[in-house]
């Protein structure tokens, strides 16, 4: 055995042969490496600590830049740990900080090791246990190792103490019970003369602030003197950061430290401080009119300065401002839309964000026409997030800033023309929406879907299919506003509409059906005044239709892209609406029977059980119109009826007007006798299999949005299989269910429709208009002024609303529990319960004397209040019974904050004020004389 | 707090990683390979900050070598540049105009520099001649360390054991 390892010492491969023999790469990286982990596997059981330790060294550099496992060697880490020499330790501590979590098993045995090692006289031992304690503690290292922390933390090295503060933050998150043994000492630190400490400790207080910022108000008056005295950057930022979370929370804090930041802002030079102050005042302090000035003073130097990074950072510190202070971004609006052409795509997303934050209903028309022309000329990913936060933002809160829908809806077809344009299913979804919600934009609406079917360009691009699936519902569910249903039905019937997929063609079908249910029934109604015979006379029916069959089937058989062709004796676009003759309706029948005879025969059912339906419907009326013409007059009237009946039917069937559903339609409805809603629905499962059941939210509308959602899924697989791919999915029948009305409530809401409705200014004309920068900027500075709103000559339409809104309820979040645990433990520290710190210490740290450190504890105290003394002379020197007061009646203000907070849902600062009972018993009797001299020590704010 | 440190070469060759927050190998892999994606394609003229995952990366490129680091929403981005300069200076410093090669082949080096200079993820030590102090001694150490370690009589001593 020893002469193994003798072999394995002499010829053992060093780190730097390896690194060399993989760069020379003669056998291939992977072969290298796994020759390389078996040498590895071998050495590592070596008896001899140098070969281990090299072994070690080698398997570190594979895990961390190969990402290789090392778990195996957990265990020879440690034996190589218990080496007495420096550089083993040094490899072992590397290597454990890398390798260890929470879960390895071997973390038990690593105790004692620690102990020792930070205990030791050596400081740089103790500082690589440490280093490593940083990355590895787990709840037992640091309730165990918690003394030796404690000890550390008030050590005269300055390497090491530093390194302990940087360890303490993770041991309190580990073990919030150290709060109560090291949160003084801790504390000590902050006044200490050395910055390094400094910076170290406030570190650490900006990462627990950061969690819950409440606990730390108390060290306020400490924070402020390092705020006003350091002059070392890398403190001061993270003091603010402190700040920037503290002054929310106390109005009065606010106030006090809004000076001291803004002479930072005015002075420093380092650009990451005033990035600092800035940021601070915007996010927490921007009721404070002059500081938010300078703020914005400092952002437009930022925006105008040639660094990139500092360009975006104004960019991000300007959208904050927007929240509070609109006229910030308006006074920069130029440098915001030119930075819209930046070549960095994040400054470009950032300012698109601002230019959003300024829309509103005066100016939403030109901010998209500039943003539209923006998107024409972007790459594909900048143009649908421009498209995208157009979408979103005019959609916001019910289209609460649109005003004029018809011009949003051209809006909308014009976006779907754009190259890039991905945003169909969103666009679909407007579509629709806002046919429903508004009934005075309709007859636009339907204009601007007729565009988008006829143009058979847009079936090549599959990311608009959504569109023209929302257009062809569109054009057949208002087809009364459409000024020629022929072109209509030609349309939707066009040979190219092959390239949909089914479901989307079933759409298509449902919507020709529509539109001839319209027409026969408006041709119909005419002729009821009129004696039977006079329309039938006037026809050749035979004739007609053996000619129409023939120029029909020329047309189907060029399968060419212009199919929107107009049969040669019939001229629909001639026709006016109200005057359809019996050849149009013939036509239209023909034409339809004729695009729907091979799709009865279609693979898919969805399409298949259309087209026989609608081929059956014109059957059973087809035949009736053409006996009656050819009988001329012979025809006796009930049979005429019965025609008009069955299109009446159908009509009616159709022109039952839909609209929005709101969430809580569900719960309106009675709940029927015996049925049990609480049943157990395991059985389900099994018959669902891998669809699975929709989440246990009580929103109601979740089981046929999830449908849809299934739908979707599939759809967009299919459009990647290939188009003639099978489609047998029930979801999709389910879609399609939704959108024909089943689903929604009949709206009781009636509006008069006005067909004159004034149209919106063409946009396509605009669209000419150069996209140059220079004309781009002059349009947006004509529309980001605020205008008043009498510049409006139409009143806003109504837009239908439901009673409690669209908006989904968001689950209340509940709060981590070992968050509480710690945020307890400091606040009993700092607010001085000593009854819990005296027995939690017994328990923990029996091996301390306790008195010593209560007389630490109490000289402590005293500095504090010193200091809080101090603070308050300066603004106001008075005795301390007018403290006192003062502090009652802070008291006062307080609590009706607290309560808000506490209906506000808060269940964490419900349990926080439970658990930590015995301090909220001592505030309740703060009156009481025999606990002044505890109280003011523990009162988080009245020192300010 | 910074989240993770990385070094990444121009062509994608990872050359240090340190994780402050919890991550599994797999993990690691995965993150390095998306974000080294984003990063070295974007030209040089951009800003040095890329949103990613909910955090903020803030990176800067030094000859051929990126260095990154991975901070929350509301860190200092300024900040965190001016530590990786920091860090970049005191290599400088300790291996004498440092190059790709330099943390290539030592790469443990780089890493104990590291580790004086951030704990936890937090900045420990902002003086740059404190870090290469303590650097010098632990060298040292390990250097006598190294010398017992190679003498005759000690491979002697294990060859007899």
């Amino acid at each position: 055995m020893a002469g193994a390892s003798l072999m394995d010492t002499l010829f053992q491969r060093s780190l730097e042969d390896l690194i060399k023999g993989m760069r020379q790469q003669l056998i291939g990286e992977p072969a290298f490496i796994s020759k390389a982990m078996e040498e590895i596997r071998r050495e590592i059981k070596s008896t001899d600590l140098s070969t281990k330790s090299t072994a070690l060294l080698k398997l570190s550099y594979l895990s961390s830049l190969h990402f290789h496992d090392m778990s195996f060697a957990d265990f020879h880490a440690l034996e190589v740990l218990s080496s007495p020499r420096f550089a083993h330790k040094m490899i072992a501590y590397h290597a454990i900080s890398l390798s260890f979590h929470d879960a390895t098993p071997v973390l038990l045995l690593i105790t004692n090791h620690l102990r020792k090692d930070l205990t030791s006289t050596n400081e740089y031992e103790v500082s690589l246990s440490l280093q490593c304690l940083s990355k590895i503690a787990n709840v037992d290292l640091a309730r165990d190792l918690t003394p030796e922390i404690f000890t550390l933390l008030s050590t005269s090295k300055v390497c090491v103490r530093k390194k302990a503060i940087g360890v303490v933050l993770r041991v309190f998150w580990k073990y919030p019970d150290a709060v109560r043994v090291c949160f003084k000492r801790l504390v000590e630190n902050l006044e200490n003369s050395d910055p390094q400490m400094v910076s170290a400790v406030v570190g650490v207080f900006c990462e627990l602030a950061s969690k819950d910022p409440r606990s730390y108000l108390p060290l306020a008056p400490e924070f402020y003197r390092i705020l006003v005295d350091s002059r070392n950057n890398w403190v001061l930022i993270k003091v603010l950061k402190i700040f920037a979370r503290l002054a929310p929370l106390e109005p009065r804090l606010a106030e006090k430290v809004v000076e001291p930041i803004c002479d930072h802002m005015r002075r420093t030079v380092a650009k990451s401080l005033l990035f600092e102050c800035v940021r601070t005042i915007v996010n927490s302090l921007s009721e404070y009119e002059s500081a938010v000035k300078l703020a914005v003073v400092k952002i437009q130097e930022f925006l105008l300065d040639d660094d990139p990074n500092l360009k975006y950072l104004g960019l991000r510190a300007l959208s904050t401002v927007a929240e509070k202070h609109l006229w910030a971004v308006l006074e920069n609006k130029e440098i915001v839309i030119k930075s819209l052409s930046d070549v960095d795509p994040n400054i470009k997303v950032e300012s698109l964000r601002l230019v959003m934050k300024m829309v509103s209903e005066s100016n939403v028309a030109e901010i998209s026409r500039v943003l539209l022309n923006y998107a024409l000329k972007s790459g594909p990913e900048f143009c649908n997030k421009i498209l995208a936060s157009i979408l979103s933002t005019c959609s916001r809160n019910v289209y609460e800033i649109i005003v004029d829908f018809d011009w949003y809806a051209s809006l909308l077809g014009e976006m779907s023309r754009i190259p890039h344009c991905q945003k169909g299913e969103e666009i679909e979804n407007q579509l629709i929406d806002i046919g429903m919600r508004v009934k005075d934009v309709r007859p636009k609406l339907a204009h601007v879907c007729r565009g988008l079917l006829i143009d058979p360009a847009l079936l090549g691009n599959q990311f608009l299919h959504r569109i023209l699936s929302a257009a062809a519902w569109v054009s057949g569910e208002y087809v009364e506003f459409s000024r020629n249903p022929f072109e209509l039905v030609e349309a939707l019937l066009q040979p190219r509409t092959i390239l949909l997929l089914p479901a989307i063609r079933a759409i298509y079908i449902q919507s020709a059906f529509k539109v001839l249910t319209f027409c026969l029934h408006t041709y119909l109604l005419q002729n009821k005044g009129t004696t039977f015979s006079s329309w039938s006379d006037t026809l050749l029916p035979g004739v007609l239709s053996s000619d129409f069959y023939e120029s029909l089937a020329d047309l189907s058989v060029g399968n060419g892209p212009s199919v929107t062709v107009t049969p040669g004796h019939v001229s629909p676009s001639s026709l006016e609406r109200n005057d359809l003759s019996y050849e149009y309706i013939v036509n239209m029948l023909n034409l339809v029977e004729l695009a729907f005879g091979p799709l009865s025969g279609s693979n898919d059912v969805e399409i298949q059980d259309r087209a026989q339906n609608v081929l059956g419907f014109i059957d059973l009326i087809r035949e009736k119109v053409l006996n009656s013409s050819v009988q001329k007059g012979n025809v006796s009237e009930g049979k005429d009826v019965e025609v008009a009946d069955i299109v009446e039917l159908m009509h009616h069937a159709f022109s039952e007007e839909l609209g929005p559903v709101s969430i809580s339609a569900q719960e309106r409805v009675p709940l029927p006798d015996g049925l049990i809603l609480k049943e157990n629905l395991v059985d389900l499962e099994a018959i669902c299999g891998d669809i699975g059941l929709p989440s246990s939210n009580s929103f109601p509308f979740e089981s046929t949005s999830y449908k849809e959602e299934v739908g979707n899924s599939l759809s967009n697989l299919e459009i990647k299989e290939g188009l003639e791919q099978l489609n047998e999915s029930t979801s999709l029948l389910a879609e399609h269910r939704k959108r024909h009305g089943l689903y929604y409530l009949p709206s009781d809401k009636s509006e008069t429709i006005s067909n004159d409705y004034p149209l919106a200014n063409d946009p396509m004309s605009q669209d000419n208009a150069t996209d140059d920068t220079n004309d781009l900027l002059k349009l947006a500075e004509q529309s980001f002024v605020p205008r008043r709103k009498s510049s409006h000559t139409k009143p806003r339409p109504v837009v239908v609303k439901l009673d409690n809104g669209d908006e989904i309820p968001i689950a209340s979040r509940k709060s981590e529990p070992k968050d509480d645990s710690l945020s307890d433990a400091v606040r009993d520290v700092l607010l001085g319960s000593e009854a819990i710190i005296r027995t939690s210490s017994q328990s923990n740290l029996s091996d301390k004397p306790p008195n010593k450190r209560k007389g630490k504890e109490k000289q402590h105290r005293d500095i504090h209040e010193e200091l809080k003394e101090n603070l308050v002379d300066d603004r106001n020197p008075s005795s301390r019974r007018s403290r006192h007061r003062r502090h009652g009646k802070e008291r006062r203000q307080r609590s009706p904050r607290k309560k808000n907070a506490e209906e506000g849902g808060d269940n964490g600062q419900k349990e926080k004020q439970k658990s930590s009972h015995p301090h909220g018993r001592h505030r309740q009797r703060a009156d009481e004389p025999s606990n002044v001299a505890g109280q003011t020590s523990e009162v988080p704010d009245f020192l300010l | 707090m910074i989240h993770f440190v990385l070094l990444i070469s121009r062509q994608g060759k990872v050359r240090l990683t340190k994780w402050y927050s919890p991550y599994s190998q797999k993990e690691r892999a995965k993150v390095i390979r998306e974000l080294s994606g984003v990063i070295l394609t974007r030209g040089p003229k951009l800003c040095n900050f890329v949103d990613w995952r909910g955090f903020k990366v803030v990176y800067k490129r030094y000859a051929s070598l990126y260095f990154c680091m991975c901070i929350d929403q509301d860190d200092n981005e300024l900040e965190i540049l001016e530590i990786i300069h920091h860090y970049v200076e005191i290599l400088d410093r300790y291996f004498g105009s440092v190059c790709e090669l330099d943390l290539i082949f030592n790469f443990h080096k780089a890493y104990y520099i590291l580790d004086e200079l951030l704990i936890a993820g937090e900045l420990q030590e902002s003086s740059k001649k404190t870090v290469a102090r303590l650097i010098a001694a632990q060298d040292s150490l390990v250097e006598t360390a190294k010398e017992q370690a190679n003498s005759i009589s000690n491979i002697i001593a294990q060859a007899t054991k």
